[in-house]
């Protein structure tokens, strides 16, 4: 089910705005890449170039080549709808749809999908409720609404709206920067458990949270104010944390940042 | 009626739970907190006494009846005795502004999905501006244009939707005919147009990034995100958008009474000249009528305001109901 994806010479800009200059990586199947680096400078605009969701910003565009295994995701052929289905995204905030309960906000995606039999509904809201590791705290109330849950929860939720579709790939934007740290040890155990099965890129602040969860690790950093955010260096986690190439990354993990 | 107070009323019900706050004692506080609860009491004072006076008003005329106020089809209060039942004009009010309510609003909720998710950036605003237009024509100009361009071509309309339909009671009846309800409802529809897509239409643009978002990453298509996110967050603002349509649309006095042809009695059938409304028939009779003929037309626009008052309380209801959702 999870595929690899490959990025070679990827520019993304918003309308004149060059922010992110000439990403070349390799995200590895069935592991959790993590991708840490000081704020603006790319992340978030580069993990949404992976499902096309950079581009529904107004004026926002992108060039190069992003390959899932064989398919080119920015073909002029490709639907980014097509794409998104196989690409789910966590958000930094929790955002269930408000007026929908817990069970139609994990069925949402699977509506879209064209999944209509309920016994079919039942169980994959079932499965994902319990892949996302909620299942026990909301099975008796999968009519009440998504928005009436704790944080933790609703982010839970959304994880189980979009494994619920079976991505191949599942792109975290800071997915715990809003929660506790009981609610995010929670979703850390997720991941974990989720990377058997998924390709995995989580964007975080949180250094520890890379180092714990994190196979793979990219820094991003940026040159200066209103300057494109560049890829410094990709590598395993532990190298990265203990022994980096760049003298840029070495400042950054060890807090001489700046 | 503003717009904005009506955007206010459908948006800030969401946030006014939380903005309660006890005050902190400080002059500007107390001047602000002052100001507010007057102006609050303000509007029930207007709304009794409107409501005070119409009873007032309405009571010797209602006395001196010979008739059934609510059940009779009859409009003679000049004659001794006097005989007079609102039953047409309820009829003619609720039938002509329900109708406008069933053509205006599903255009206007694709004119507000049009200006606010669908058409390029540049000409949406400008887009806006023109059906907000639509609301500054007056109303005596939807009358002449209703009934000097509109009602001649709705004779072929008429009797094709009487051809059509004709099994449904309302479009049914052997002459179809230009000066009808349906003719008064399409010139009201138009009248009410630009308000419930302007309302709508702020509403749908308040959906929160995220909401949107969701659903775009989850692989929806722009109309699939419209279902999923947009129109489920603007369900109650459209409900109270479509409410002060309806209420402009039973209010409206001039475009209807120059429409209708007057021919007394309920007529079931929409498509047949006729009819009457609250609001035309008070313009129409109120200069020649006696002083029992104007406490009738008084009690008739007191049950006007009832019917609107009932109205806007059922679309609360409606909007309510959802609150766990919202």
């Amino acid at each position: 089910m999870a595929k690899r994806i490959e990025v070679s010479g990827l520019h993304a800009y918003y309308g004149g705005t060059h922010a992110i200059e000439d990403i070349s990586m390799t995200v590895e199947p069935r592991s959790v890449t993590a991708f840490i680096g000081p704020s603006g400078c790319g992340k978030s605009t580069f993990l949404r170039t992976l499902n096309r969701m950079h581009e529904v910003i107004p004026g926002a565009r992108v060039e190069g080549k992003v390959m899932l295994d064989d398919d080119d995701l920015y073909a002029p052929s490709v639907d980014p709808v097509a794409v998104r289905r196989t690409v789910g995204m966590v958000f930094q905030r929790p955002n269930p749809f408000p007026t929908m309960s817990i069970y139609d906000n994990v069925a949402a995606g699977l509506k879209l999908n064209g999944v209509r039999r309920k016994s079919q509904l039942d169980d994959i809201v079932e499965d994902s409720l319990k892949g996302a590791n909620l299942w026990e705290e909301v099975k008796d109330r999968l009519g009440k609404p998504g928005a009436g849950l704790s944080g933790g929860q609703q982010q839970r939720l959304c994880i189980a709206r979009a494994i619920a579709v079976q991505p191949q790939v599942l792109l975290m934007d800071e997915p715990c920067s809003a929660l506790d740290p009981i609610s995010t040890l929670a979703i850390e155990d997720l991941i974990a458990k989720l990377k058997n099965q998924y390709t995995i890129v989580i964007v975080t602040h949180n250094m520890q949270q890379a180092a714990r969860v994190s196979d793979r690790t990219a820094f991003f950093n940026i040159a200066g104010t209103g300057r494109p955010g560049k890829l410094i260096e990709i590598d395993d986690t532990s190298k990265i944390f203990t022994n980096p190439e760049q003298k840029a990354t070495e400042d950054y993990i060890t807090g001489r940042f700046g | 009626m503003s717009t904005q107070s009506g955007v206010d009323a459908a948006v800030g019900a969401r946030h006014r739970a939380d903005t309660r706050r006890l005050s902190t004692g400080r002059t500007g506080d107390r001047i602000f907190a002052g100001a507010a609860r007057g102006s609050g009491i303000l509007v029930l004072a207007i709304m009794a006494a409107i409501a005070v006076f119409l009873i007032w008003k309405a009571i010797p005329a209602l006395q001196d009846n010979k008739a059934n106020f609510i059940t009779s089809q009859d409009w003679n209060p000049n004659a001794t005795p006097p005989k007079f039942g609102i039953a047409q004009l309820a009829f003619g009010t609720v039938m002509s502004a329900g109708l406008s309510l069933v053509m205006a609003t599903p255009v206007a909720i694709a004119i507000a999905l049009f200006i606010a998710y669908y058409s390029p950036r540049k000409i949406a605003s400008g887009l806006g501006y023109v059906v907000d237009l639509l609301a500054a024509v007056p109303s005596i100009v939807y009358g002449l244009w209703g009934l000097r361009v509109l009602a001649p071509h709705m004779d072929g309309i008429s009797r094709f939707l009487n051809d059509v339909l004709g099994w449904i009671p309302f479009f049914g009846g052997d002459s179809p005919g230009k000066n009808s309800i349906f003719t008064a409802s399409v010139v009201l529809a138009i009248m009410i147009l630009p308000i419930i897509s302007s309302i709508s239409r702020e509403v749908f643009l308040q959906v929160p990034r995220a909401n949107v978002e969701a659903a775009l990453a989850l692989g929806a298509t722009r109309w699939e995100m419209i279902r999923l996110a947009v129109l489920p967050y603007g369900q109650s603002g459209v409900i109270g958008a479509s409410m002060l349509g309806l209420g402009r649309a039973m209010g409206e006095t001039i475009a209807v009474a120059m429409v209708l042809t007057f021919v007394p009695g309920i007529n079931i059938h929409l498509l047949e000249d006729g009819g009457s409304t609250f609001a035309a028939n008070i313009a129409k009779s109120f200069g020649e009528a006696s002083p029992t003929g104007r406490g009738a037309l008084i009690a008739s626009g007191l049950v006007l305001f009832v019917i609107t008052l009932v109205v806007n309380m059922a679309a609360r209801a409606v909007v309510a109901r959802r609150k766990e959702f919202v």
